[in-house]
């Protein structure tokens, strides 16, 4: 009987590796190829931050907006600058790549700030003019993704042909990985460059906007005590559009990003997992606050990473999950608190 | 407009002016008439696409899964989005012990459980196991910020199914347990595993229909119990912590406490459907329990109304019967049984615009003071409608 217990756990322990080995040898590629994926987490985290802290709303169909983004790049780069999907990468050059990586980042921008605004106007203005409760936001929110994901999943391949449905887009390569130099025996590809950049400047972008302009007064306002901010003189309603509208152009840009990483990722139903795991990145790093989803994002990547080299890659999602669970078990405000209304300039 | 999205309002008021023994006779004739659905099925009723016992099978775990997540989500105010894992645990709980493919079958000759009554032994098991995930789910996220619980709870369901998906040497993985064991009971010579195997599959009585007759005994156990507990202390704790959770608190009642009651039993209803479901299809493999199914449960209870226990089991025949209804039926090129999920989550934005409680919603400040009160509202109303 104790023989047969013992076998049991073994044969349970042995779908969960323990490889401290690979962990160790592989320690920087993991680390780089994490920051890669935490630059992307961290711009779809920035969007629910910003919703969180001014409406102190989870905005569940934001992985959905980050979705319709990836469709947007797609479709930029299919039909309208003539990139026909194949399985071989285009190389055109730096230049003209940066050109057309740039075009396609503003339309996916577009089309997700677009929709992110069209979200707010359609779900959850007409709540906030009732006086929902927060669980009627909740709520509306996970209908929502409901229903642009199922718009893509089976209305859009009505109205465009062979775009949506139940499989993955043909990938476009636009840029095939190259390694172009080494840190500590690990190599950094020109497209974890490409990502962690623009991931570090549109943050910045984004923290200056915030912090250093009258919009970004107002979104700190708002946050901070609604109702003081409205007597002062800012629009509330002006300001959460705007939120929505930052929100939704990070998530655009980080669609393109993750299309560079993942070019075979494009699918209707691609956005709820990494939407999950941003929102879990924003927590961790304290929601609420703009520098916090860029170190939970980072973090959370690079974590996730070592575990999936630890465990095994068919345990990837678990980790993100059990270090959500536990960020909110040990310190629900995240790493660096929660700040976006208490900030000060 | 207000008549359609509010049906519940005409219905309650004809329905609390009985007495007590005029329910119960309407109560059995209404869930008499239900169990004779699937044998007299009304033409307009019918699933042409797919079998309508099945169907109404399938209603009566979905009725019992929308009762115990109402007992979290509306009871107590608990946003729960990964109740489809307590569901799973059930089911996973049979299907190991009983399943020929489980390293852990317990069934003879090896093990204790013979093959007849496998599946009714392993019930109870199955919901005290899934009362264990709620309460060892519970205990650490249950003091967390409640839009945070949504989160933490969706994580919880996704990692049940993952680790269902990845410990592929007890749960042989995405290939899934087969030959669960399912009650043996009624065995003819042309049904040689009784009426509840799915071997019983011709005519209106088949073994569908048998497992939706005994999924609706159950229905009515589970309803008779949480109605109980619904105008019991517990109950009314429920009510005050959804209200108002530091009120409660300040007021003397143990919030922590009742809700963790709340997720433990909701959980172990939840296990319950679970088991249901593993016995009726023999076979349980993780895609079935993705968390947009969980997404699914949660609309049948806010579409029937929050709180309402009759309501979600109204609002679960929606979710499990328009699909079914819809299977085959084209519009446009476009299969309308496939676009249930598009629907659904219309359905959830437009009812949260113009009406959040539900089609039937609870009477939430009298659901305390209960019968008492609704008189002592009408004796108030009398004068004011004589003048």
């Amino acid at each position: 009987m104790i023989q047969e217990c013992i076998g049991q756990y073994v044969c349970l322990a042995g779908d969960i590796g323990f490889n401290v080995e690979n962990l160790r040898t592989g320690f920087w590629q993991f680390t780089i190829d994490g920051l890669a994926w935490g630059a992307i987490y961290a711009l779809v985290a920035v969007g629910y931050t910003l919703v969180f802290g001014v409406l102190r709303l989870i905005n569940f169909a934001h992985s959905e907006i980050f979705m319709l983004g990836m469709f947007g790049a797609y479709f930029c780069l299919d039909l309208i600058l003539g990139f026909a999907p194949s399985g071989n990468a285009y190389d055109r050059g730096v230049a003209l790549t940066v050109f057309y990586l740039g075009v396609a980042m503003l339309f996916a921008m577009a089309v997700s700030g677009s929709a992110a605004v069209g979200l707010e106007f359609v779900a959850y203005r007409p709540l906030r003019r009732r006086n929902a409760r927060p669980l009627t936001f909740l709520i509306t929110a996970i209908g929502m993704s409901f229903v642009l994901q199922e718009f893509v999943h089976f209305v859009l391949p009505e109205i465009i042909e062979g775009y949506g449905g139940s499989n993955a887009q043909q990938p476009i390569i636009l840029v095939q990985p190259r390694t172009q130099f080494e840190v500590f025996g690990a190599s950094v590809t020109n497209v974890t460059l490409v990502i962690v950049i623009s991931a570090l400047v549109l943050a910045r972008l984004t923290y200056l906007f915030v912090h250093r302009t009258k919009f970004g007064r107002g979104i700190r306002a708002v946050a901070q005590d609604p109702t003081t901010a409205t007597l002062m003189g800012v629009s509330r309603e002006r300001i959460i559009l705007t939120t929505f509208l930052i929100g939704g152009v990070l998530a655009g840009a980080a669609a393109l990003l993750y299309m560079l990483r993942v070019p075979q990722g494009i699918i209707y139903s691609g956005g709820f997992l990494l939407g999950i795991k941003a929102f879990s990145a924003a927590v961790l790093g304290g929601i609420g606050n703009l520098r916090g989803a860029l170190i939970g994002g980072f973090l959370l990547g690079v974590m996730e990473n070592y575990g999936q080299a630890l465990f095994g890659t068919q345990w990837r999602d678990v980790v993100a999950f059990v270090l959500l669970v536990m960020v909110l078990l040990i310190k629900p405000t995240g790493i660096l608190g929660e700040s976006l209304g208490t900030a000060r300039v | 407009m207000s008549v359609l999205l509010a049906p519940g309002d005409v219905l309650r008021r004809w329905w609390s002016e009985l007495t007590r023994v005029q329910k119960w006779a309407f109560g059995a004739i209404g869930f008499g008439a239900l169990a004779l659905l699937p044998v007299y099925t009304p033409a307009f009723l019918d699933t042409p696409g797919i079998s309508f016992g099945g169907t109404m099978a399938q209603f009566a775990m979905v009725a019992i899964i929308a009762i115990g997540l109402n007992v979290v989500v509306g009871q107590a105010g608990l946003l729960d989005l990964g109740y489809v894992g307590f569901y799973a645990v059930g089911a996973y709980t049979v299907a190991l012990l009983t399943s020929p493919d489980s390293p852990w079958n317990r069934v003879a000759p090896d093990g204790w459980l013979h093959e007849n009554w496998a599946w009714l032994a392993c019930v109870p098991i199955a919901m005290a196991v899934t009362a264990l995930a709620g309460l060892i789910l519970g205990f650490p996220t249950l003091r967390v910020r409640g839009d945070y619980l949504a989160i933490v709870t969706l994580g919880f369901g996704e990692i049940i199914r993952l680790l269902a998906d990845n410990l592929a040497g007890v749960t042989n993985g995405p290939r899934g347990l087969n030959g669960v064991a399912y009650p043996h009971f009624g065995a003819t010579e042309d049904l040689p595993h009784g009426v509840f195997s799915s071997g019983n599959s011709s005519g209106d009585v088949n073994y569908g229909t048998w497992w939706f007759w005994l999924g609706l005994i159950l229905i009515v156990v589970i309803l008779l119990l949480v109605g109980n507990l619904e105008r019991s202390r517990v109950g009314r704790a429920w009510v005050a912590v959804r209200e108002d959770e530091d009120a409660a608190e300040s007021m003397g009642v143990n919030t922590f406490r009742f809700k963790l009651w709340a997720f433990v039993i909701g959980a172990a209803i939840g296990g319950l459907s679970g088991a249901l479901y593993a016995g009726q299809v023999q076979y349980v493999a993780p895609p079935t329990f993705n968390i947009i199914n969980s997404m699914l449960f949660l609309c049948a209870v806010v579409l029937g109304g929050q709180g309402n226990k009759l309501g979600v089991i109204f609002g679960a025949f929606v979710i499990v019967y328009l699909p079914n209804r819809l299977l085959g039926v084209e519009l446009m090129g476009v299969n309308l049984g496939d676009l249930k999920y598009l629907f659904f989550g219309l359905a959830l934005v437009v009812l949260m615009i113009f009406r959040p409680q539900g089609l039937f919603p609870v009477r939430q400040q009298l659901l305390t003071y209960g019968r008492s009160a609704r008189t002592l509202l009408a004796s108030a109303d009398e004068p004011k409608a004589a003048r």
